[in-house]
């Protein structure tokens, strides 16, 4: 017996919580960026199975689109944090208070 | 056979990135990261879809994995927290909104298709994938081209240090 659709989307449904909960309760950047990452990867893998039973290339496309997007996003990502670390001495998002007014 | 295969990585997927998220060391956090999206590209493969397993793991597990370790060991943390939250009233509305998007998303996933689809016949090799990307997807491809040149001219404007008093410092010197 194969894997069915649902299973892949079940798992893909607990993967992005398990990054969801990373976001919402820590408080280290790297850390809430990487469950960011994991969100992402949630998300390619529905894709990926949505286009394996459709079936449609389209979603393997728009998983390397995605792969891209994160690639950019986690370069000026990680530079934001090696700034503030710069001026901070921390990564701690409770002491990055610089856009509150 | 096939089912059993899945049940075991997507058991480690699942216990990886668990361990991503309480982890205490970030250098910890970013290696089971790593085994997170190892899992995700065998997945990938039993999807049928061989290309995008193999961009996974040059692209994610190996680019911007080493990205973040590199920066995890650039910054040297001295005080790593066990569980960093700040405060447990936020803690346990960051629980309860996790188990909020985990109940939506199970009952979206309920609710979605058809439960009976066919498998279908594998598609996601690289000739397939090249056909679409230079063909209907030609302008997001650009735009993706674009797109990380500017996360390149960011990422060095961020990061450039003055270099003009360090210039002018050396010449005095």
């Amino acid at each position: 017996m194969k894997p069915t659709l649902e299973m892949y989307l079940i798992l893909s449904a607990v993967l992005f919580t398990i990054g969801v909960t990373g976001v919402l309760t820590r408080r280290n950047a790297l850390i809430i960026f990487m469950s960011v990452e994991l969100m992402l990867n949630a998300a390619n893998l529905t894709l990926v199975a949505y286009s394996r039973f459709l079936p449609d290339i389209s979603g393997q496309i728009f998983v390397f689109f995605v792969m891209a997007v994160a690639a950019a996003e986690v370069a000026v990502g990680l530079a934001i944090i090696v700034a503030i670390f710069r001026q901070k001495e921390s990564v701690d998002i409770d002491k990055v208070n610089l856009m509150k007014w | 056979m096939e089912l059993t295969l899945f049940a075991l990585v997507a058991l480690a997927a699942v216990a990886s990135a668990l361990m991503v998220v309480i982890g205490k060391n970030p250098v910890y956090s970013v290696l089971f990261l790593v085994t997170t999206f190892f899992c995700l590209a065998i997945l990938y493969v039993m999807l049928g879809a061989p290309f995008v397993a193999a961009l996974q793991v040059i692209v994610y597990a190996g680019a911007i994995m080493v990205l973040f370790l590199f920066v995890v060991m650039l910054l040297n943390l001295r005080h790593p927290q066990k569980w960093d939250a700040g405060g447990s009233t936020r803690r346990w509305i960051g629980f309860a909104t996790a188990a909020g998007v985990l109940l939506v998303s199970l009952a979206a996933v309920k609710g979605a298709f058809d439960p009976n689809a066919p498998l279908q016949p594998e598609m996601g090799n690289a000739e397939s994938i090249g056909m679409a990307l230079f063909t209907r997807f030609l302008l997001p491809f650009e735009i993706g081209s674009i797109l990380l040149l500017a996360a390149i001219i960011g990422v060095v404007t961020l990061l450039k240090r003055d270099n003009s008093k360090v210039a002018t410092k050396g010449g005095e010197a």
